[in-house]
């Protein structure tokens, strides 16, 4: 609509233009032009962790929805990341009114920060989610934190909490963990868990009691597991 | 235009009645991959009558429940002094990942908000609240809950049938089936005999032997272990 308006306007002020009255150019074109209203965020994340690479961190702005709920079944697109750490689904979320990844997974220690423009801020969410990739299907995010009443330069910060998607059992067996520990699978449809998503328990690894496990004690982390700042910037 | 009335005098008395009789709408959820909680006891009370004390012995009743899941000693507790409660909102097990929601109105004077119950399957874990400040301005309120240890058992992590009373050593219950049995038991002291945050349970990999009849894939948990929404009306 913005787009053909300013289509009109243009084509408005060319014929003004052809008629030769130049006085009356600026006043013509100018009013009536309709700014477009663009409102900027920055995510920054922090992997607290001690031995978690975090998959690519997938950001999204959004005015309802939710990427998971604790007691309901993993969404599709939810166990695709958290198993695998391939986000390409829940970026694509049809709530999605805007959406941003990291391009590449985030080790312990390290911060990345993403960008989110949106057109609107009425009723503005931002939500995120990352998978611990040296476990079954553990991931880590924020769920439709409110950010409509951030002034520019204002910040957010919050700390967050392994989750288990419910989706993998934690077998932490050789072949089942696609990060640096294993290289293992990652996704697989099948769901062997108890199919809600809950608070992660924690990885057991072979060094405290799980004899199959591929982990080892590096692998350990408790909450919380990342820090996130989120900062209107426009 | 109906609710305008109701916004009002909600309105009316949150200014005129601050920090007195409030009308509370509780949502709590169990954020556990594995454990079961045992019936709930939520009590709104004045800045004494307390569930808990961290750092103190366990009283017998908050023993009681902590062993074997029994709320009629901290019931009569409540009762006798005076404290707003709920009881059993679940009607039973309040089972890993699943929310029970209750309503509790509260007296003049009962500003505390304390919940207990007991996790399955632990020798004496329980998750609690103590004495939150139940706000005077209307609002939800989010509150995350840890496990905490009553200091009264040794964690044996042995499943015996029958050993939820105080000071009968053993888990009464793992409600989800999934422990094994003929554990040689993880340790037989608790060396700190006070209230404190569970050090977790350890677990094996072995259902048919090992030191613990608990599964160390599904048993453990990190904090915090419940999420309570409070909404003041």
């Amino acid at each position: 609509m913005r787009f053909s308006k300013s289509l009109i306007i243009l084509v408005l002020s060319a014929s003004l233009a052809a008629c030769g009255d130049s006085d009356n150019d600026e006043v013509e074109v100018t009013d009536p032009v309709m700014p477009v209203m663009s409102y900027e965020f920055t995510v920054q994340v922090t992997n607290l962790t001690n031995a978690q690479p975090l998959s690519p961190i997938a950001a999204i702005a959004h005015s309802e929805g939710m990427l998971w709920q604790i007691g309901e079944p993993a969404s599709a697109a939810l166990e695709l990341m958290a198993e695998g750490g391939d986000n390409s689904e829940l970026l694509a979320t049809d709530f999605a009114m805007a959406s941003s990844s990291a391009e590449s997974p985030l080790p312990p220690g390290e911060q990345v920060t993403l960008m989110l423009s949106t057109e609107q801020l009425d009723s503005l969410k931002i939500s995120l989610a990352t998978m611990l990739v040296n476990t079954n299907d553990a991931f880590t995010g924020l769920n439709a934190i409110d950010v409509s009443s951030l002034a520019v330069n204002e910040s957010l910060s919050r700390t967050s909490f392994a989750y288990d998607a419910g989706t993998e059992a934690n077998s932490e067996a050789q072949g089942t963990i696609p990060g640096p520990a294993d290289s293992g699978e990652g996704y697989n449809e099948m769901r062997d868990d108890i199919n809600r998503v809950a608070m992660h328990p924690g990885v057991v690894s072979q060094d405290d009691g799980l004899t199959n496990s591929v982990l080892t004690s590096q692998h350990k982390f408790d909450n919380p597991v990342a820090r996130i700042t989120i900062t209107r910037t426009q | 235009m109906k609710a305008l009335p109701l916004t009002l005098f909600a309105a009316c008395a949150v200014t005129s009645l601050a920090s007195q009789a409030a009308e509370l709408d509780i949502k709590l959820t169990n954020l556990t991959q594995g454990l079961h909680f045992t019936p709930i006891l939520i009590t709104a009370h004045n800045s004494d009558s307390k569930l808990f004390s961290v750092a103190m012995p366990a009283s017998t009743a908050l023993q009681t429940m902590a062993e074997g899941g029994n709320l009629e000693p901290l019931m009569t507790e409540a009762t006798a002094a005076n404290s707003d409660m709920v009881a059993n909102p679940a009607e039973g097990l309040l089972a890993p990942a699943s929310s029970t929601m209750a309503s509790l109105s509260t007296k003049d004077g009962n500003n505390y908000l304390s919940l207990t119950a007991m996790l399955l399957p632990t020798n004496d874990g329980f998750v609690g609240l103590d004495s939150w400040m139940i706000p005077a301005e209307a609002g939800t309120y989010t509150i995350y809950l840890n496990a905490y240890d009553a200091g009264t058992e040794a964690n044996d992590e042995l499943v015996v049938e029958g050993s939820g009373m105080p000071g009968t050593p053993g888990i009464p219950a793992a409600p989800g089936g999934n422990a094994g049995m003929n554990g040689s038991g993880v340790t037989s002291s608790e060396t700190n005999m006070m209230v404190h945050i569970h050090p977790g349970n350890l677990g094996d990999d072995d259902l048919e032997a090992g030191m613990s009849d608990l599964d160390n894939t599904v048993h453990r948990w990190l904090n915090p272990v419940a999420m309570l929404t409070v909404t003041v009306k």
